[in-house]
């Protein structure tokens, strides 16, 4: 006879199990039907199974993960660029990148951003290609260049910028919104020719060739629309969805559009959503980057590893890289630290302050040449002499 | 324009502000000091939102690969 759903869950409920096994154990003991006496037997199995799954105590777990990102990140290719299936946008790959996210750079050499569209209704930008090509050139920055040519009059002192009447029609901007951002930037004299179309004239404060060639130089620079930093943007279509990818990254300025689905877009700089998401969402992008980048190149590395890595990179609430700045150069011990990099200069600091080794880490009890406190080396013996009285063998142990 | 909650966001998972007798609870679970959990920084966005202060312990539910749902804690700090 088999037993309800409520038994199951009551004799499941104070099992020391994750929820995904949980939830497994359940369904299928329901789905199965079984009896009382084989769901004990299934539980003793499972968790058997589960214990033996387990990491052992005092095992270096550590080691075992850098190992396993160290091997695979040996057969990446030096120097990739890649199209990441995305059109025309480069973005940096194998193993540059994953040293950039350990390094856990401020910013990444190819900064990107997948932008989603919000989809509530059939109307909305995620389906509609106008909608979506014209956000496309709100966000995009737009420079003198994209709309215009511009001359240097040497003889008259000024700068003569002729503009494309189509491309100025589809980036949707206008002569007057350019003189404007021209005068508010660059603070000069700026004027729409009255007897030629689509001509603007900027004359320099002072009518020097120093003065007229800075200008020429600066005008490039001027961000007329959309926002900086921001090179290029792509629209491409996925299933029925529109999705706008860029060069360039600015989370937190393309969050206030109106027509971006605030919860799915995002960005490859990490430290940016740092700023903008937090730390736990920080930990999920590295994650997620390192795992992208190392199965892109045909890697596969258990999660668990990479787990670990972001997991020590953030667990000081923000994003620590993995080196002299970071984990490494934070350790507590002399030795370790001075095992790592820059040997010297750490001794000779340390001898300086009188700094005291513990030598409770792994590479300084190496250093001495002691058994190191890891596995079996990090158990220690607890007699129990005649009067029943526990005492530690040392004073370190446990 | 209107303000959206960072909680929506697919890569941020729920903190919440942990009770006190939740937090000894777990606390005596793994034998631990509250400061020897990880830790979050006060002015992290996600704190300002939920606007825990320092001391406090937020729970946070992570969608964890390996474990469908797991929980974490961490103490807000300085």
């Amino acid at each position: 006879m088999s037993i309800s759903e409520t038994t199951i869950e009551s004799m499941t409920k104070d099992l020391p199990l994750p929820s995904n096994i949980m939830k497994g154990l359940r369904n299928e003991a329901l789905n199965a039907g079984v009896s009382k006496k084989e769901m004990e037997e299934i539980i003793e199995q499972v968790m058997e199974e589960y214990e033996e799954s387990c990491i052992e105590p005092c095992d270096a777990a550590g080691v075992v993960a850098a190992q396993s990102i160290g091997e695979p990140g040996t057969q990446m290719t030096m120097r990739t660029f890649h199209y990441a299936g995305v059109a025309e946008i480069n973005v940096t790959l194998g193993l540059p990148r994953l040293i950039e996210i350990v390094d856990a750079r401020k910013i990444p050499s190819t900064p990107m951003m997948t932008i989603a569209l919000s989809k509530e209704n059939a109307e909305d930008f995620a389906y509609n290609r106008e909608k979506t090509r014209a956000l496309a050139w709100e966000i995009e920055a737009t420079r003198i260049d994209h709309i215009a040519d511009v001359t240097t009059d040497l003889s008259q002192m000024k700068l003569i910028v002729d503009m494309h009447e189509k491309a100025m029609e589809g980036r949707n901007i206008t002569i007057e919104q350019i003189k404007e951002k021209f005068s508010e930037e660059l603070n000069v004299m700026v004027s729409i020719s009255p007897d030629i179309d689509n001509q603007i004239i900027i004359t320099p404060n002072e009518p020097s060739y120093r003065e007229l060639l800075q200008l020429a130089k600066n005008i490039h620079n001027v961000t007329l629309k959309g926002i900086e930093g921001i090179k290029r943007v792509v629209v491409r279509k996925e299933g029925e969805e529109y999705t706008l990818y860029t060069e360039g990254s600015a989370l937190r300025d393309v969050l206030q559009f109106e027509g971006v689905d605030r919860t799915r877009t995002s960005t490859n700089n990490i430290n940016e959503i740092y700023e903008v998401l937090g730390v736990e969402a920080a930990r999920n992008s590295i994650i997620k980057e390192a795992t992208d980048t190392l199965r892109e190149q045909g890697l596969t590395v258990d999660i668990r590893h990479i787990m670990l890595v972001s997991d020590l990179m953030t667990c000081d609430g923000e994003v620590k890289q993995i080196g002299r700045h970071g984990i490494s150069g934070e350790k507590a011990s002399v030795f370790a630290r001075a095992a790592f990099e820059v040997t010297v200069s750490h001794l000779l600091d340390a001898g300086m302050r009188g700094d005291v080794d513990q030598l409770k880490g792994v590479s300084e009890n190496i250093i001495v040449g002691q058994p190191i406190r890891m596995g079996t080396g990090d158990v220690h013996l607890v007699s129990r002499k005649k009067n029943d009285k526990i005492e530690f063998e040392d004073e370190c142990g446990v | 324009m209107t303000k959206f909650s960072l909680l929506d966001h697919e890569l941020v998972p729920k903190h919440e502000i942990m009770s006190e007798g939740e937090l000894k609870s777990v606390l005596s679970k793994y034998s631990i000091e509250k400061e020897q959990l990880p830790k979050i920084k006060v002015h992290d966005p996600v704190i300002k939102e939920i606007g825990a202060t320092v001391g406090e312990v937020v729970k946070i539910a992570k969608k964890s690969h390996t474990a469908g749902e797991a929980d974490y804690y961490r103490l807000v700090i300085e």
